[in-house]
């Protein structure tokens, strides 16, 4: 336990110090020039003004949190079984793919709105939003990885008489899941972008929303406090994907643990 | 039991030109009998192991099992590739075990049938390694394994030592003829190599390219159990120089 506490200590020493190197540069640049708050506050005046309210962000952030995760289930859930669908035939992928890129060449954060009054101001509707803007990445990787099974494993499974259902589901599918999670990863992102312009646009609680309220007060430390909790959402998102795919994926050489060659 | 009559293939390229992979076929394979086919590179040998697979089907000529036109994979053919291509993501033993799983037959019996194989083909204890951490020689012995594991009546192997280094290549043979001797079946087995041929098999079916012909089969008369002593033998030599004939054609002759 000891050495891999020392361990990640030693992994992550130069991010931790570039990080606090930024936050030491910016705390310096805003006081050395007298750099008015409400224009651009301070990492200490963003603490100072986080802190007494926190009971309040936290409530927002739990908000934009559950939009982001429901969001990003949904990409999964929809995304899967549609890749699989136009993997499992030239005719699917010809009639599904083009209306996907088409959806994608729509601006969605244009479309919010609309949807918006559509469908009510309601988190349904923001889940949604954040849907139409993450998806898009997970099928495509998807798809990409389920036709990317060499055919020498095709031709095993068929010699083993696999049907095309065990094709899809024994070979092709876990052949895929590294792409899968690439995907994943991107789309994670993007959920939080997603659900940050569904709250912008038609929410009364979300880190999204509080920035709105906040700098329409020109309380610009909270607005940025809030961003810089999105981004920390972000990042642990990130991790939390990884994380999985250590998991589930142990075979993927993208992920090889043991190979601590680069420090 | 395995018959192929006056079997054609050819196949279309991608530019719309045509190749004859092959013509004119006649071969019959008997129970429990141990066919090699030699031929240069390109002169058909996968597209015939292919096509008794079930995996490619004639287009000419007829192919037949038991007297049943084969229309596609069938049970009983266990097929084994000329590279392992294990599945990745499954320990040594899933992957022997990959083929019953298929048609439900995952229960713990397969698994046992999985581990006495693996522990004949030397690879005790290396059951729940994953695939990548075995080396080509074991990874190979997996797959020869996975066939096997179906209790084929006809075992098809491509070339299946063709990436391993000589000493292995000499001592998997070694091991797949205990092993053919132990489970009756009948091997059809493609190679590159004329001493691997004749020292394995009880026919040689030497293959002529563009397109691929059958030029001439070889029997083989020496004694069974075979060994590396045998290469020193009057047949053995009278088998190979035959076969070197028929590949070679007229240039062997001039030396
Ligand atoms: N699916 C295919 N599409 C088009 N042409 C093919 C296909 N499969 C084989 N061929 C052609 O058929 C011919 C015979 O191929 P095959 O793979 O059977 O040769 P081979 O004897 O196994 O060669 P090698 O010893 O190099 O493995 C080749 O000219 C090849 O280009
Ligand atoms: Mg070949």
């Amino acid at each position: 336990m000891l050495t891999n506490a020392a361990d990640w200590g030693r992994r992550n020493l130069p991010v931790i110090v570039s990080t606090l190197t930024f936050l030491l540069g910016w705390e310096l640049l805003c006081r050395g020039f007298g750099i008015r708050p409400f224009l651009l506050p301070s990492p200490s005046a963003i603490w100072t003004a986080v802190v007494p309210v926190w009971p309040n962000i936290a409530m927002h952030t739990v908000t934009t949190l559950r939009t982001v995760l429901l969001g990003l289930a949904a990409s999964i859930a929809i995304s899967l079984p549609l890749a699989m669908l136009i993997a499992s035939s030239r005719t699917m992928s010809a009639a599904i793919y083009p209306l996907l890129v088409l959806t994608q060449s729509v601006p969605k954060v244009a479309l919010a709105p609309i949807l918006l009054v559509a469908l009510g101001a309601n988190e349904f509707s923001r889940v949604i939003i954040t849907f139409l803007v993450a998806f898009f990445p997970l099928v495509v990787s998807s798809v990409a990885g389920l036709l990317a099974a060499p055919p020498e494993l095709i031709e095993l499974g068929r010699s083993c008489r696999a049907t095309r259902v065990q094709e899809l589901l024994r070979i092709r599918l876990p052949y895929a899941l590294p792409f899968v999670f690439g995907g994943l990863r991107v789309a994670a992102a993007l959920c939080v972008v997603g659900a940050v312009v569904a709250e912008f646009v038609g929410a009364d609680s979300g880190l999204g929303y509080l920035i709105q309220t906040s700098m329409a007060f020109f309380r610009t430390p909270v607005a940025f406090g809030a961003v810089v909790i999105l981004a920390i959402m972000g990042i642990a998102l990130f991790q939390l994907v990884e994380v999985i795919e250590r998991l589930l994926v142990p075979w993927s050489s993208n992920l090889d643990s043991n190979s601590n060659d680069n420090n | 039991m395995i018959s192929l009559a006056r079997v054609g293939k050819t196949f279309k390229t991608r530019r719309g030109g045509h190749v004859q992979a092959l013509d004119d076929v006649t071969i019959s394979i008997r129970p429990g009998e141990f066919v090699a086919i030699v031929g240069a590179s390109g002169c058909g040998k996968s597209t015939l192991l292919r096509m008794v697979a079930g995996l490619v089907l004639p287009d000419i000529g007829h192919l037949t099992l038991d007297g049943k036109l084969v229309t596609g994979a069938t049970k009983g053919t266990a097929m084994v590739f000329q590279s392992p291509t294990l599945l990745p993501w499954m320990n040594v033993e899933r992957n022997v075990a990959f083929p019953l799983s298929l048609s439900g037959g995952d229960g713990p019996e397969a698994r046992e049938r999985a581990r006495v194989l693996l522990h004949s083909a030397g690879l005790a204890g290396f059951e729940h390694r994953m695939p990548r951490e075995l080396s080509g020689g074991m990874q190979q012995r997996v797959a020869i394994c996975r066939g096997l594991v179906q209790q084929p009546r006809i075992l098809l192997m491509d070339e299946p030592f063709g990436a391993l280094d000589a000493l292995t290549r000499e001592e998997m043979s070694l091991s797949l003829l205990a092993l053919w001797q132990a489970n009756p079946m009948a091997v059809l087995f493609v190679t590159h190599s004329i001493s691997e041929a004749v020292l394995l098999a009880d026919r040689v079916v030497v293959m002529s390219p563009r397109p691929g012909r059958v030029a001439e089969i070889v029997e083989v008369n020496l004694p069974r159990p075979r060994s590396f002593d045998q290469e020193a033998s009057a047949e053995f030599h009278r088998c190979s120089k035959l076969i070197r004939d028929r590949i070679y054609g007229g240039a062997a002759h001039a030396h």
